[in-house]
Formats: C-alpha cells, sequence, structure tokens
C-alpha cells in the first residue's frame, strides 16, 4: 500500500543501503535490492494503477519524488565510489619512473661518418657538389694525371698500397685527389666539388697514423679564381667549423698537383687549454698540368684545391689523444657521440 | 735537412741573439717545415786537463783503477769551476800516458742523459771530476778509453773551454725538404732559403775557390739506352790528390757538424766527401786511385754483370743501371753508391775525387732497384745543382790538401754537358691573376732575381732564366709561387668565391645517409672495419655457394696474414665485434656501409702501360681505365650478438637472433621504401635452417642468418651471432623514384581469423601470399598471428592462423562478402599447398 510510511520507509532502506555500499559490486547490489523489479520501491510503484482515482495523483507524485530520491542518491554514491576507486587505481598503477626497464638498444653513428657529412653540408650550402669515385684506383688518377712525374721521389712518399700484380698500375688511392680528376673529366665547368672519403697509406696503425683513413679534399676551376679566393674558402670552412674566430694561415709547401702549395693552420679559437694554431691539411693553385690532364686550357680556366684529414680534424676538434680510438669500433667511442658530432 | 747553425752561419749572417726557434721561424717561412732540432745535451765546465801522473792501484773487484793527478787551469789561477788547478781524478780507462791532454768535466757539469759530474768519493778518494771519453761527450761510439786530444790532432792549452774546442756548443735545426728542392738538400741552399726569409745576405760557397781545369784523366760518357731520351750523366768532373794519409784524424769541428748533421764521422777521407756533400748538395766520391785500371767509363750494366758495393753486397746489375766502369768492369753504381774494389783504406796514398751529374730517374730507379737509398741517392732523385760540380770537387780537394796532407795534381777531368735551364715567360699581370696580390713589379723584380733568376724585360712582361739549381721551374706558375712566398703568404687576402647554384646532395647521397641514421636510430652502432682479409676469411664468408672466391690481392700489404680486398663486410664486422667482446661489452649490435671489392673471375683489371700525365687522354683510353677496375659495389652489414635488453626489473633479458638481423633489414627497407623479403636461404658460413635470401621482386639483394655454431666457436664468439648483408647500391637503385599514392577509405572494415592446416615444410609466407592473391582486392591486410603445432594437429603438419582484414571501396561490406573472400583465399591455399580448414 503506498502511504507515507511505507513510502519512506522504503526510502530510508534504500539511502542507507547506497550509503552503506562502499564498492561498485556493493553499490550494483544496493541498486538492484532497492530499485530493482523486485525491490519495495518498484512493488510499490506498481500498486500505483490500483490507487483511487482522486488519490493518484498525490500518490503518484509521492512515489515519483521518492525514487528521485533514491535514484539521486545512487548517482551521486556511484560518481563518488568512481572517483575513489579510480584514485585508487592509479594508486596501484604507481611506477618508479627511475627503474622502468629499457628495451630500445642504444646505436650511435661513427664520429668520422658524422664530421663529413657535416663538411659535405658546409660545402652543399654555398653551391658546391659532392663527388665520389672508386677507392681502388688506377694509378693514372692517382698520380699521372696529378702531376707526379713516373719515377718522382713524391710518388714515393706516398707510402702506396699496390695491387698485385703492380704491372697492372692499380692501387688503393693515397689520397681522394683522382676524384678531383674525375670530376674535371666528367663535370661542366666551372666546377666546384668536394670529395670525402677513404684513403689508404702503408703507415702503420699508432696514435697519430691509420693505414686507412677519411680525407676530404675540394677542387675550384672557374675563370679568375686566385689564391685569395682559395683562403676566402679555407676561412668561410674553418669559420663554420671552429667557431667566428677561426682563421686560415698559409706556409709554402710543395705538392704536385698545385702550385702555388701551402700548408694550411687553422687558429683554433675554442682549443680545450686555449686558442692555437693547428697544422690542418694542404691547398694551393691547381697545376697547369693537372689541367691538361683533363683536357682543360690552363689559359682560360685556373682554381685550387685543398684537401684535409678527416679523423685529424675530429682529433684536434674534439681533442682526442688516440687515433686508434677512431678505428677499433669500440662501440664506447662512437656512443659518446650517439648521433651528434 | 739538418742544418748546424754554425756551419750555417758561414754563409748567411744570422740575426744576432738567434736561437734554434727562430732559426726554425724564419725557414718556416719560406716552406721549410720543422721537424726537430739537435745538440749535444750537455753543458760545462768542461775544460783541457794535462795528466800529471797517476797511481795504479788494483782493487778488490779486479779492476784496477787510475789514481790521477790532472792539471785542469795554468799554474795558480782558478780552474773553470771556481777550484784548484790541479785536481784528483779516479779513471777506469787505461789508454793515456802521462802528459796526455784530456777533456776533463769538473763538478756542475752535465753530459748527455742528465749525468751531472759531482766530486764524489769512490775508490777510496774523492774523484774532483772526471775524464771524459768520446762515448760520455755524445761524440761517438767508441769504447777504447778516455779520449786523447792528440789523436785529434789537438795540443790546445790546459783550461781551455772544450765544448767550444770540439764543436759541442753547436745546435742543430733540423727542416722537412720538399722533393721539388733538391738544393735545399746541403747548408749553401739552406742558408739561401734563410736569407731568402730574413733579408740577410748569402755568400754562395760555390763561388768561393778558384777553380782551376785539371785534365788528362779519361772519362767517356757511353750511354747507350738513355731512360726517356735522357742521358745518364751530364757533368763528370775529376781531380786527382797524392800523398793523402788517410790516417790523419778528422778535425773535431767536421766530426762534431757532421755528428750533429746526422752522419757519422768514419775516417778523414769519407768524411771531407760526406761534408762537401752536406756543404754544397753534391754527392762526391772519392776512389782509391791505385786501385783503379785505366780510365772511367760511364755506361749502362750489361746483363750478367755483378758488383760488390761498398756495403760488402753483391749487387746483380740491372742494364738499366748507370754504373762507373773501368778496364776492369763496373767499380760503382752511379750515383748510388761505390763499389768495394776501389774503396779507400787505410792505406790509400792517391785519391781521384768524382763530382758528377746523374739523371734522377736513372738514379731513383736504381737505388729502389737495390733497396739502396743513400744520402748521395736521395739528392740525386731530387736534382743536383749542375754547376756546382766543380766547385765541389775543387772544395775537396782543398780539404785533402789541408786536412789530410796531400798534393793537389794537374790530373783530371772536366765533362759538362747539362743543358742550360729553359728560360720562362712571364707576362704582365699573370701573378696577380694567380695570387690574388698587386705585386708591384719591383716587388716581382726583387723576388725572381733573389732566388737567383736571370730576368731580361721584354714587350709585355718578363723572361725569366731560372738559377741551376731549380729545375722544378719550368713554368710561369713556379715563378708566381716564388714570389708569392718570398714576399710572403700573409699578404693575400680572403675573398670567398661564390659557385654557380648547386643540385645539392643527390638521391644516393641522401638516400645513403638516410639508412646509416635509420640503422642508427634503429639502435645499431656504425663501425668502420679496415678492408684487408686472410684468404680464410675470404673464402669463409665470401662465397654464397662454396666456389673457390676471387679477390684483389694487395702486393705490399702490411700484415702478410691479411693481404686480400675484402669482398664482404662481415669478417671485419665478426673482428670489432670481438674487440668489444674481448672488453667485456657483449651485446652488440655493429653496421658498417663501405665498399667491397668483387674482381670477376678470370678478368684481368688494370694496364700495363698508362698514358702520360699532363694531357688528356682519349675517351677510349679513359673508357679502358675505367674498364681495368673491379666492380667496386658499396654493401650495409649487420652484426648481433647477445642480448637485445639485458634483464631488468619485471623483464626478462631477451637475446638477439636472425629476428633481429631481420628486423634491420626490414628498417634498412622502410628508409629506402623497398619492400626487402625473407626466403629461406643458404649460405656455407650459415645456420642451415636459420638462414634467410633477402630479395626485392627477383632480385636478390643480400642474405641474412645465424652463424654456423662451430664457425663461431672457433672465431671464438657467442653461439649465436645473426649477420646481414646487403648490396646498398643495387638497393638503392631499386628504392623508387615516385611512390604510386592509393586513395584512403573511411568505411567500416570487416576483420576475420582464418586458421588452416598445411604441412610443416611450407613456409608461412607463401602460405599467406596465396591466400592473398586468392582473397582478391577486398582483402586490405593479412597477418599470421599464430603457429600451432600439437594435439588436435598431425605430427607433419602445422595450424597456421591468419588476421584478415577485409575492406571495400564503395560500401560496407556485409559479413557473408568477407566470409566469401576468405574462402577464396582458402581455396587458393588448399590448391596450392593443400591447406585445409582448421575446424
Amino acid at each position: 500500500m503506498i502511504s507515507d510510511e511505507s513510502v519512506a520507509a522504503a526510502v530510508d532502506a534504500a539511502l542507507s543501503a547506497i550509503a552503506a555500499a562502499d564498492d561498485s559490486t556493493a553499490l550494483k547490489a544496493a541498486r538492484s535490492a532497492h530499485v530493482g523489479e523486485a525491490s519495495v520501491l518498484s512493488r510499490l510503484n506498481a500498486t500505483l494503477r490500483d490507487v483511487a482515482k482522486d488519490q493518484k495523483a498525490a500518490a503518484g507524485k509521492l512515489m515519483g519524488q521518492a525514487r528521485a530520491r533514491v535514484a539521486q542518491a545512487l548517482a551521486e554514491r556511484e560518481s563518488e565510489i568512481v572517483a575513489h576507486e579510480e584514485e585508487a587505481r592509479l594508486e596501484a598503477e604507481f611506477v618508479d619512473v627511475t627503474a622502468l626497464p629499457t628495451r630500445a638498444r642504444v646505436g650511435a653513428r661513427h664520429p668520422l661518418s658524422l664530421l663529413q657529412e657535416r663538411i659535405a653540408d658546409i660545402f652543399v650550402g654555398m653551391g658546391w657538389e659532392v663527388a665520389e669515385g672508386p677507392e681502388l684506383e688506377s694509378e693514372w688518377f692517382n698520380f699521372d694525371a696529378l702531376n707526379f712525374a713516373p719515377d718522382h721521389p713524391a710518388r714515393a712518399m706516398q707510402d702506396t698500397f699496390f695491387i698485385d700484380p703492380v704491372e697492372s698500375h692499380l692501387l688503393l688511392r693515397t689520397h681522394t685527389s683522382p676524384v678531383q680528376v674525375r670530376s674535371l673529366l666528367s663535370r661542366e665547368l666551372p666546377v666546384y666539388v668536394i670529395a670525402p672519403g677513404r684513403v689508404y697509406r702503408t703507415d702503420e696503425l699508432d696514435a697519430t697514423h691509420t693505414p686507412v683513413f677519411m680525407q676530404v679534399e675540394g677542387i675550384a676551376i672557374d675563370k679568375g679564381l686566385t689564391m685569395a679566393h682559395l683562403r676566402g674558402t679555407l676561412e668561410h670552412f674553418a669559420r663554420a667549423m671552429f667557431g667566428e674566430g677561426a682563421k686560415i694561415r698559409l706556409r709554402p709547401n710543395y705538392f704536385p698537383f698545385t702550385e702555388p702549395s701551402a700548408e694550411m693552420d687553422v687558429w683554433q679559437p675554442n682549443a680545450k687549454g686555449g686558442a692555437r694554431w693547428v697544422e690542418w691539411g694542404g691547398c694551393g693553385m691547381v697545376n697547369p698540368n693537372v689541367l691538361r690532364s683533363a683536357g682543360i686550357d690552363p689559359e682560360e680556366y685556373q682554381g685550387f684545391a685543398f684537401g684535409m684529414g678527416i679523423e685529424r680534424t675530429l682529433q684536434f676538434r674534439n681533442d682526442l689523444n688516440d687515433m686508434r680510438d677512431m678505428v677499433e669500433g669500440d662501440i664506447r667511442f662512437s656512443q659518446q657521440f650517439g648521433m651528434v658530432v | 735537412m739538418r742544418i748546424p747553425l754554425g756551419w750555417l752561419a758561414e754563409f748567411v749572417d744570422l740575426a744576432p741573439g738567434s736561437t734554434i726557434d727562430d732559426v726554425h721561424a724564419a725557414l718556416v717561412k719560406v716552406g721549410l717545415e720543422e721537424e726537430g732540432s739537435h745538440g749535444f745535451d750537455l753543458t760545462g765546465p768542461i775544460v783541457v786537463g794535462e795528466v800529471l801522473e797517476f797511481i795504479e792501484e788494483p782493487q778488490s773487484n779486479g779492476k784496477t783503477i787510475r789514481w790521477c793527478s790532472v792539471r785542469v787551469a795554468p799554474e795558480g789561477q782558478t780552474a773553470a769551476d771556481g777550484g784548484e788547478d790541479v785536481r784528483g781524478i779516479v779513471c777506469g780507462a787505461h789508454n793515456f800516458v802521462v802528459g796526455d791532454k784530456v777533456v776533463v768535466t769538473l763538478p756542475g757539469a752535465v753530459l748527455p742523459g742528465d749525468f751531472a759530474i759531482a766530486a764524489r768519493k769512490t775508490y777510496g778518494h774523492v774523484s774532483d771530476g772526471m775524464i771524459a771519453s768520446s762515448r760520455e761527450l755524445g761524440l761517438g761510439d767508441e769504447h777504447d778509453g778516455i779520449l786523447r786530444l792528440v789523436t785529434l790532432g789537438l795540443d790546445p792549452a790546459v783550461g781551455t773551454d772544450a765544448l767550444s774546442l770540439l764543436g759541442l756548443d753547436d745546435q742543430a735545426v733540423e727542416v722537412n725538404v720538399t722533393p721539388d728542392r733538391g738544393y735545399a738538400f746541403s747548408i749553401r741552399g739552406i742558408a739561401r732559403e734563410y736569407a731568402h726569409a730574413t733579408g740577410a745576405a748569402f755568400r754562395d760557397p760555390a763561388l768561393a775557390p778558384p777553380i782551376t781545369d785539371a785534365s788528362g784523366f779519361s772519362v767517356v760518357i757511353d750511354d747507350d739506352a738513355p731512360i726517356r731520351g735522357r742521358v745518364g750523366a751530364t757533368v763528370f768532373v775529376t781531380r786527382l790528390v797524392r800523398d793523402v794519409d788517410p790516417t790523419r784524424p778528422t778535425p773535431p769541428w767536421m766530426a762534431t757538424r757532421l755528428n750533429l748533421a746526422g752522419i757519422r764521422s768514419i775516417s778523414l777521407i769519407v768524411d771531407v766527401t760526406n761534408y762537401v756533400m752536406l756543404e754544397l748538395g753534391q754527392p762526391t766520391h772519392g776512389y782509391d786511385f791505385d786501385k783503379l785500371s785505366g780510365g772511367i767509363r760511364v755506361r749502362r750494366a750489361k746483363s750478367g754483370e755483378t758488383l760488390v758495393t761498398l756495403d760488402d753486397q753483391k749487387r746483380s746489375l740491372d742494364p738499366e743501371d748507370l754504373v762507373i766502369a773501368d778496364e776492369s768492369g763496373p767499380i760503382g753504381l752511379a750515383g748510388v753508391m761505390g763499389g768495394a774494389a776501389t774503396e779507400i783504406d787505410s792505406s790509400s796514398r792517391t785519391v781521384l775525387v768524382e763530382a758528377a751529374n746523374f739523371d734522377p730517374v736513372s738514379i731513383a730507379r736504381t737505388a729502389r732497384r737495390h733497396k739502396l737509398p743513400s744520402e748521395a741517392s736521395r739528392r740525386f732523385e731530387r736534382g743536383v745543382d749542375p754547376a756546382v760540380a766543380a766547385a765541389a770537387a775543387a772544395r775537396v780537394v782543398q780539404l785533402l790538401v789541408d786536412l789530410g796532407g796531400g798534393t793537389a795534381d794537374e790530373l783530371g777531368s772536366s765533362y759538362s754537358q747539362h743543358d742550360a735551364p729553359a728560360p720562362v715567360e712571364l707576362p704582365d699581370g699573370y701573378i696577380a691573376g694567380l695570387i690574388g696580390v698587386d705585386f708591384t713589379a719591383e716587388e716581382i723584380r726583387t723576388s725572381l732575381a733573389e732566388i737567383g733568376g736571370q730576368i731580361v724585360e721584354v714587350d709585355g712582361g718578363l723572361v725569366v732564366t731560372p738559377p741551376t739549381w731549380r729545375p722544378d721551374i719550368t713554368h710561369k706558375s713556379a715563378l708566381a709561387e716564388e714570389v708569392a712566398r718570398i714576399v710572403g703568404y700573409d699578404r693575400i687576402p680572403s675573398v670567398l668565391p661564390v659557385a654557380p647554384p648547386g643540385r645539392g646532395l643527390t638521391r644516393e647521397q641522401l638516400l645513403r645517409r638516410q639508412v646509416s641514421q635509420t640503422l642508427a636510430s634503429s639502435g645499431l652502432v656504425e663501425v668502420m672495419a679496415y678492408p684487408f682479409l686472410s684468404q680464410a676469411a675470404t673464402q669463409l664468408f665470401g662465397s654464397r655457394s662454396g666456389e673457390p672466391v676471387t679477390a684483389m690481392r694487395v702486393a705490399n700489404p702490411l700484415d702478410a696474414e691479411a693481404p686480400l680486398l675484402r669482398t664482404t663486410l662481415i669478417p671485419g664486422l665478426l673482428d670489432i665485434a670481438r674487440r668489444n667482446l674481448s672488453r667485456g661489452l657483449l651485446d652488440l649490435a655493429l653496421f658498417e656501409t663501405g665498399l667491397v671489392f668483387l674482381p670477376e673471375p678470370g678478368v684481368v683489371y688494370g694496364q700495363t702501360e698508362l698514358p702520360p700525365g699532363g694531357a688528356r687522354p682519349s675517351d677510349e683510353v679513359l673508357a679502358e681505365l675505367d674498364a681495368g677496375l673491379p666492380p667496386q659495389p658499396r654493401h650495409v652489414a649487420f652484426v648481433l650478438t647477445g642480448n637485445a635488453w639485458e634483464k631488468q626489473p619485471a623483464l626478462e633479458a631477451r637475446a638477439v637472433g636472425l629476428a633481429d638481423a631481420l628486423d634491420s633489414v626490414r628498417q634498412l627497407g622502410l628508409a629506402l621504401g623497398v619492400d626487402i623479403r625473407a626466403v629461406q636461404g643458404s649460405h656455407p658460413a650459415l645456420h642451415p635452417g636459420r638462414t634467410a635470401s633477402l630479395t626485392v621482386g627477383d632480385v636478390v639483394v643480400g642474405v641474412a642468418g645465424e652463424l654456423l655454431p662451430r664457425i663461431a666457436e672457433e672465431a671464438h664468439l657467442p653461439r649465436v651471432v645473426a649477420v646481414a648483408e646487403i648490396d646498398l647500391d643495387a638497393l638503392i637503385a631499386l628504392s623508387p623514384r615516385e611512390i604510386a599514392v592509393r586513395p584512403i577509405f573511411g568505411l567500416p572494415a570487416a576483420t576475420q581469423d582464418l586458421s588452416l592446416v598445411v604441412p610443416r615444410t611450407t613456409p608461412a609466407g607463401e602460405v599467406s601470399a596465396a591466400v592473398a592473391r586468392g582473397a582478391g582486392p577486398l582483402l586490405e591486410d593479412i597477418r599470421l598471428v599464430d603457429d600451432y603445432r600439437g594435439s588436435g594437429v598431425n605430427d607433419d603438419q602445422k595450424s597456421l592462423t591468419f588476421a584478415l582484414r577485409f575492406r571495400a571501396t564503395d560500401r560496407t561490406l556485409t559479413a557473408k562478402e568477407a566470409s566469401d573472400a576468405k574462402l577464396a583465399g582458402l581455396a587458393v591455399a588448399s590448391e596450392e599447398f593443400g591447406a585445409t580448414l582448421r575446424d
């Protein structure tokens, strides 16, 4: 029978059961027990149709209010429990961020490769292109075309690895200069290229020598290029590599493929232990005979060339004592650099 | 080249107070790079003493010492160290007598090796200084007792400073002489360069002695086979000196200069010839005239001829060798080394002096052929001033007269057919246009005159005749270099040239970078191995199917065990892996990109004849040069071993294997936009059941697998080492230039699983491909999710489960349409592999 008392009792019972529920399972049980089909409230509600017409409105209002109160309590309790349970769950999901497992392996580029790419990018930024060539070369490209006369001591000084049989005139290139000749033969003038790559000399491995190393050489052939352009190019390069304070000093030297030839020193402004001059490489104005080897008229075109060791550059740039670290492949060496040089 | 400063100062004024560093700084400005410095490394007081008396005292150790009384200062005067004029000194040597003048190192002196002299108690006496031997003074290796000054022909006053007496206070700079500057292999040449650097006055020693022509000695130049048309000898001067006493000592000033210059003092006559060579750059030779048979003939050797050289080696001569011969046959290898038969010895009295000029190429080849690089050949190879021979011969004669007591004879010869230096035209403006500096006409003329050039002004420029000692100056660019270096490279300004617009890196260069970046990002460490391999490693890893490998061989390898150029990157990576393992780094994932050298069997590479330099070869010849090189493709390879990750909280360690290598292969494919497929493969060095052949379409691009455990064990590697190697050039060539893009559709997908049973030997990848083909265009994706073997499936079968995703482009698929497509896929798999649906 719907009466104030019976409805209030059912509501009270429902509210206390809801209040007592402290997790979603208990709340579900309370919902089933107090608003489910078999619940007192549902059964009372079902009796509405038996209520006399004149009392129907009042009884309906009473039931409606009662059910609304219970539903609201349920909703409130539910959101409390959800919030509480979520909180508990988050708490349970706490991890020590300093002890999470690492699954990704740590890889690394070799710093010499990265430095070589960096150098290439500096020149590409100036409009130069990057040229390549074979490491096993014909003696013609490595020596004859570069104005190394046969039997000249300059040839013997290159400490060359020859390919068997030596009469085949094949060798492991002693510098990347053959690429210069190949570029002059295959490209249209003017030519502005750099040639990074591996070269070979019969030096035993020690702290400052390795029989296999990397070089980068540049050559520019155009109308009207002078030694001042050589210096300008080298200084731009030096500043990109070593900072704004870097500059170039040239000292007379001899190379068969350039005349005049110069040894270049770079002023390294940020060297560990103080700014200093460091020997960096060789350079000069391309010898007319080299141009003739490539079919270029030296009366019309001239230009400059330069070259330096990438190992040596990395060595003084990063203050490394021992060149062996660069060639032995100990992963700890490359991992210090990671992906950055 | 080492240059004693005292010697240098004879021909050029050194700036007052010049130190070794100052001289180096001057020389480097003109292109003579610093190599080092040398000195005797001792300091005084070191004086001349006279042995007044001694007592021999036998010792318990069996030795007998001499307790000497030595006068070290004139009577009544204070000695150089401030002490008494007569000292008691203990001496272990016995080669001296009372009255001998000796060298006494007084307390306070320091000898080479930081050997400080002090008064010290020894053998029951206080020894107040030391009587020095040649060796202790750093003068030589003499073992037979102390230095008696009488043996050097010296009788100086007691108390004389022995350092300056013996020249021990001099020092030498050492510079690197570039191969175009033969003349700088002499004190004369260096003095000239020092004068260029500093402006100091140069006194040419080659001009000094008056030259009287000697004649009458027969010298015939008979070169019937000049190399490249160049006659072997162009200058040949001989002079005779009689009555030389070859046993006379070399004076100490000469011995110490030779010593500082890095040449051992041997005997007076040899020392004199070496001294003149160092001074003037002209190698000279002395023959024992009494051992000569008749006159001299300079000719090529005949085949079968032999010669015993001064080092007592019997040498078989080559018909290309230039020899000095007399009537008995060859008596010397011209410009390289003299012969033993006519060698000066202690009984020689009459010396025939030779100063000649030989063809650099001929000398270079002979020195190389006989492995006899000598001081003489080094100079001839680089070019000796042809005008200096007569002066050098005269200087030797003068020194043998002055020091050896000889008499100059009229007999001699002077043959000279050397080409005069060719004049070089220097158009106005050329130097400025090459160097980028507007040198004044005065600067240009002065610089060229200073290096010895003869200058004639002509219309539009200068004509410069280089000096005889500069055979390297044959082109106006060499003149430009001379002006630039004499004025100074510091004058050259800095101007950045503007290159025409470039095209950036090539596609191949960019893709190669992308490959390396991707592999490093996916956890591999880049390394670079040397490309030299042993025969065994080449055969083991370089062959896909076990057939013999063809490889290029280095004629002069550093390691005789590893003379071959790599045909594969794997062995180098394994070496690096082993090095890391030996250092306790056990978890390794390495990669390398680099060239391999792949000659084809039976092909002969290279050329026996090369085109000359200095002229462009024809296109045909250039094509031949390129065809003479073996293929050198760039490969990429990986080696993985150990764990992908170590044990960690709540995570077990995971060992790497072939799957990791294939993961990296996939990464590589992604980097290039190429779909690399793995199919079952084989390789003699790899596990027969764990090897994949890597293909793109129909092209095999590489191989991946785990090392055969036996091979891993022999190589001291862990049992599981996964490797892969791919032809990177081939892969880049397969990288798509344009990506075919399909539209993306948003209609709902239908997913279905398909479990089927196939024979165990059927590769899952092929079943998957068959299902996909059968399922048709509705199939969007197929993935293998399970491979079940066990109860419910026959022992020779396996059950594969695939997850399939279907989607249509124009409608939402019904379940039936998806099922029909799936069954169509099954039908193809059934037809091709006998696959049945699993219940």
